[in-house]
Formats: C-alpha cells, sequence, structure tokens
C-alpha cells in the first residue's frame, strides 16, 4: 500500500500501478437496466428481436456500459490534503462489440499522475487506463480515465 | 427502424441533432445502480456540501453515457463509434435541462469506410459548455 501523505510528496512511485482484474458476465439484463437508467431506448440496448435483425445479430451494449464493471481498487491510498474526488474525464476507444453473455476481464493500470492549480486549489491528477479483455482474449475496449484529488474546503467551493 | 446515415450526408460543419435531457435525482439514483458508482456526491445532500459542493451533482459519466446517445442515435445502426473522449469541466445539477450537442470537424475515407470526426459537448441552460469533447465515428458509403 502507497500513501501519498501531503503536498510535497513524491507522487512518480503510482505510475504503472495496477489493480487486480475482475471478470464480469454481461448480462441481458443489466445492460437493458443501464439503458433505461441513461434514457436511451435504442433497440440495439434494449430489444431483442429487433436487434436480431440489425448489424449485430443481437444485442449490443451502449458505449459506456462498461463502466459497470467496477474495477478492484488501485493498492493506493491517497491522503490529506487531497481527501475529495472528482471525475475529470474519459476517453474510450472501441474495438469491438460488448455483447451479452461476453465474460469482460477488466482492470486499471495508472500511466500518469501530476499536480496542477485550479479552481478547486491545489490538485492531483491521476490518469488510469482501463483495459475492458473479452473471453475470446481481444481488448474490445479501452478507458483512459482522469480522477482528480482536491482538497475540500469552503473557499474552493466552484 | 430508423433512417441510416451515409458518409456522403455529412459535410464539415455539419451538426449533430441536439439530444435534450432533464436529470432527475431520481435518474441520478437509477444510474448510481446500474452503474455501480455509489459515490455520495451524487445523492447526499449533505455529504456533497461537506465536499465543498453547492449540491448533489450530476455523474460526470452519465453525462459521458448521454453524450454516447448523442452519437449512436445520429450514427443509426450501421454507424460505429471509435473514439468517446469527454472532459468534465463544469459541474451540472440535477433538475434542469441539459443538451448534447456536436458538430462535424473532418471527414475521410479509411479502407472503404467513412471516418467522421466530431466536436460533442453537453451544455447548461445558459449556453455553457461543461462537458466538451471529441468522438471519432465511422459510417457506411453510400
Amino acid at each position: 500500500m502507497i500513501v501519498i501523505a501531503g503536498l510535497n510528496g513524491s507522487v512518480d512511485e503510482l505510475v504503472g500501478i495496477e489493480s487486480e482484474p475482475v471478470v464480469k458476465k454481461i448480462e441481458k439484463r443489466s445492460i437493458k437496466r443501464f439503458a433505461d437508467a441513461i434514457g436511451d431506448r435504442n433497440p440495439l440496448f434494449t430489444n431483442e428481436i429487433l436487434a436480431r435483425n440489425g448489424p449485430y445479430g443481437g444485442l449490443v451494449a451502449p458505449p459506456t456500459f462498461l463502466r459497470s464493471i467496477i474495477p478492484n481498487p488501485l493498492p493506493i491510498k491517497i491522503g490529506h490534503p487531497y481527501t475529495a474526488k472528482l471525475d475529470g474525464g474519459s476517453e474510450w476507444e472501441y474495438f469491438e462489440p460488448v455483447r451479452p453473455g461476453d465474460l469482460i476481464s477488466h482492470f486499471e493500470k495508472i500511466v500518469e499522475v501530476y499536480k496542477r492549480d485550479g479552481r478547486l486549489g491545489n490538485m492531483l491528477f491521476v490518469i488510469r487506463e482501463g483495459c475492458y479483455i473479452n473471453q475470446f482474449e481481444t481488448l474490445v475496449v479501452l478507458e483512459r480515465s482522469t480522477g482528480i484529488y482536491y482538497r475540500p474546503t469552503e473557499d474552493d467551493r466552484p | 427502424m430508423s433512417n441510416q446515415l451515409y458518409f456522403e450526408d455529412v459535410k464539415i460543419g455539419t451538426e449533430l441533432p441536439t439530444l435534450e435531457k432533464t436529470p432527475t435525482t431520481q435518474q441520478l439514483v437509477m444510474y448510481a445502480g446500474a452503474s455501480g458508482d455509489f459515490y455520495q456526491i451524487h445523492y447526499d445532500q449533505d455529504f456533497a456540501r461537506d465536499n465543498g459542493l453547492p449540491n448533489v451533482i450530476i455523474h460526470g459519466a452519465l453525462k459521458n453515457a448521454f453524450l454516447g446517445q448523442l452519437l449512436t442515435d445520429w450514427i443509426g445502426q450501421r454507424g460505429s463509434i471509435k473514439k468517446l473522449a469527454v472532459e468534465y469541466r463544469g459541474m451540472d445539477m440535477p433538475g434542469s435541462k441539459v443538451y448534447c450537442r456536436g458538430l462535424v470537424t473532418s471527414k475521410k475515407i479509411e479502407d472503404e469506410i467513412g471516418i467522421v470526426e466530431c466536436e460533442i459537448w453537453l451544455e447548461d441552460v445558459s449556453g455553457k459548455k461543461t462537458t466538451p469533447g471529441k468522438a471519432i465515428v465511422a459510417l457506411p458509403l453510400r
């Protein structure tokens, strides 16, 4: 376990740290539940009969559905003063469709870390690369995400 | 089924049809359940305030999902997304409308597939682009 305790601590040692993979079976009902939650009625995600006649020959998952595979925690702890966290964004790259019945293995790796001053004060940016690999050992999706850690104070309210 | 969009139908500067959403706190709870993201800043007002936020805020990933739908609604069944990048620069609160929009910035043919790049963004009712992004989609040729 690596602890980043303060403002002046080195953060470079975080780069390269990976989470243990999780494996999840993609269920039709989780795709439907996700599509319902985001308010997307695209038949490719929700209507098995219509989707069967579509280009994929069956249902597929919406573009950001893989967010529902929660990775194992990275073996790090980010502490004072960065006790609050925000999601800074994601970059998705798509290689293959994700279908019900797929067994998706997912892990994350820290690829970049830096500090920057901004509207929430001094912030720590942790860039993670998430791999999603199916049962055929094919990389189906790559997701690069930015986590922003900051110190919550009244004055820093956006 | 919906009309298919073809590569030849888009030009640089073509606007994507706007997708309008009005996320409620109920939708945030549904999204938390469906995505497994139970970070309390999205449903616990006291927790959000203790973390320096004015109120509960919309999950960035939910706005990302809306921008994904902007694209899949536009490109039709035979189109596919190659890349989708979003940045959560501003926060959005539940209870008011948000608009997903986009603009074609470049197009080319690669291996007999139409490749189209777009600027995409989500804006609030005041027109502020809280969630800018970029996308690359593949479209069939006529």
